[in-house]
């Protein structure tokens, strides 16, 4: 079996979509969407902004510290409006953590 | 059958950040371009499955478009503002431009879907078909268990390969959804089926009960569920989704015959779903060709795809509530269920504007519902095979 399927979001979490969910924006309609297997998302601006964040790389953390300066908001707010929607996702089955290096 | 088609997934909610798009779309006032399209790329299949989707008269392997008649048809899709393209069939391996279609639908920008008896597929052929860009697999399976899913199949050693295929299409690291469609001769095997999903690492399962139009209504009294079986496959598939969130996903499609109230078919005719026939028909809905006195337009005539679903005499013909006859005319649900399905209620009344008989309120409905009752009660096991000729008889 590959990888835990299900994950738990958290703040050292360093989310991705996974290869099956594409983040595109839809000309015709204008909206931004999430193309995954028989669904297509409508992500509201903020989960936009946050998963355009998510590259595996930057953690839940990193996210929420850019987001806190952006739009000089308090940070734990933001932390836990990042981890909900995070996790929302994941529970959708539309979201996966990059691993942790093994070699 | 992919189910973007207007069966509930996902309950919609206002307050949701990650809303279903469709949902929103389904309510619009315009019809605007549906957001996925199903491709029915060729009837040829090796597979004789007896509840096939397919139309009981198929499209002959000569009828089908060819390869850059394909090639156009999905660079108009993704103009128009399709999004999905689910290539399906028939059996969509049988036709060997697959993966050049693959590969021209994903650099035109379209998400791509295979739903597939994966018979035919070899390692090679879909390790190809992922470097072409395929999004995801759907691979349908006719049981748990060696004899009686191949003997639904018609096809001996399919079931062996179809778990080789999901195996490999996991190690290409393409994301399987198993498909499952249930009637009363595998319905006992459901809890295998999920414990099978989960093991060949599948994101999703379907749990399609028949849908008994063309082929199916054929094969109804051998394929009819009892009302307990259907209870118990409910129960069942509750029971999985809680244990099994963010897992394994579970669609779950049940039998309209045993619902006081019909599903919104297609989520209402012309209103967000068509599909393209091996000869290049844009259809309302893939069995809609049963309907006769209807005459669809093709992607070969001078219309554009867009000009079909907007203004082709198909479409408008069922569209919205102004084609109603009572009961459906001053019903409360006109909007909510659009009156049903209209190929059933062709097939079982003779009128696509009648109310489809799952209806409670559709005159028909009790003695469709006591006849199904019969019918799941009955010892008529033998399938009538899907194929070309018409259909063939099970030996006994």
């Amino acid at each position: 079996m590959a990888g835990p399927r299900h994950i738990s979001v958290s703040e050292p979490s360093r989310p991705v979509l996974p290869r099956h969910a594409k983040l595109r924006y839809d000309e015709t309609r204008q909206v931004w969407v999430i193309l995954a297997p028989e669904r297509v998302l409508a992500p509201d601006e903020i989960a936009v902004e946050v998963l355009q964040l998510c590259n595996g790389e930057r953690s839940v953390g990193d996210i929420s510290d850019q987001l806190a300066a952006k739009y000089a908001a308090p940070r734990e707010a933001i932390l836990t409006d990042v981890i909900a929607m995070l996790q929302d996702l994941a529970d959708k089955g539309f979201l996966t953590e990059a691993r942790e290096k093994t070699s | 059958m992919s189910d973007l088609l207007g069966n509930p997934t996902i309950p919609p909610d206002a307050s949701d950040s990650l809303a279903v798009l469709e949902k929103q779309r389904s309510t619009a006032e315009t019809f605007g371009i549906p957001l996925a399209v199903l491709l029915e790329i060729t009837h040829r299949c090796p597979l004789q499955c007896p509840y096939c989707s397919n139309p009981v008269e198929l499209d002959r392997s000569g009828k089908e478009l060819t390869t850059e008649e394909w090639k156009k048809v999905l660079s108009e899709l993704a103009e128009i503002g399709v999004l999905q393209v689910h290539f399906s069939g028939g059996e969509p391996t049988a036709r060997k431009d697959l993966v050049e279609l693959v590969k021209h639908a994903s650099d035109a920008g379209l998400y791509t879907n295979l739903i597939t008896s994966a018979v035919l597929l070899t390692r090679e052929k879909l390790s190809d078909l992922a470097d072409a860009g395929l999004c995801h697999v759907q691979i349908s399976f006719q049981g748990t268990e060696i004899s009686l899913s191949d003997r639904v199949a018609g096809y001996k050693g399919a079931h062996g390969k179809k778990l080789e295929v999901a195996k490999w299409t996991r190690e290409v690291d393409l994301p399987l959804t198993v498909n499952a469609v249930m009637h009363r001769q595998n319905l006992h095997q459901l809890p295998e089926i999920i414990q099978m999903a989960v093991d060949l690492d599948a994101d999703r399962l379907e749990v399609a009960n028949v849908q008994y139009y063309g082929w199916a209504l054929k094969n109804r009294a051998a394929l009819m569920p009892t009302v307990a079986q259907l209870e118990e496959c409910t129960r069942i598939v509750e029971e999985a989704r809680e244990q099994l969130k963010g897992r394994l996903s579970i669609d779950y499609v049940v039998p309209d015959y045993y619902a006081l109230r019909p599903k919104k078919c297609m989520g209402g005719w012309g209103r967000q779903f068509f599909n393209i026939s091996p000869a290049g028909k844009v259809l309302p809905c893939h069995a809609a060709e049963s309907i006769t006195g209807l005459d669809f337009e093709s992607v070969r005539s001078n219309h554009s795809i867009a000009w079909i679903w907007q203004n082709s005499d198909a479409f408008n013909r069922y569209r919205g509530t102004g084609w109603m006859k009572e009961p459906c005319k001053s019903c409360a649900f006109r909007e909510i269920d659009f009156g049903g399905c209209r190929c059933q209620a062709f097939a079982l009344t003779g009128d696509a504007a009648n109310t489809d008989p799952a209806c409670a309120l559709s005159p028909l409905h009790e003695t469709i519902f006591k006849q199904a009752e019969r019918e799941a009660e009955g010892e008529t096991n033998r399938f009538i095979y899907r194929n070309f000729a018409g259909g063939t008889l099970e030996s006994e």
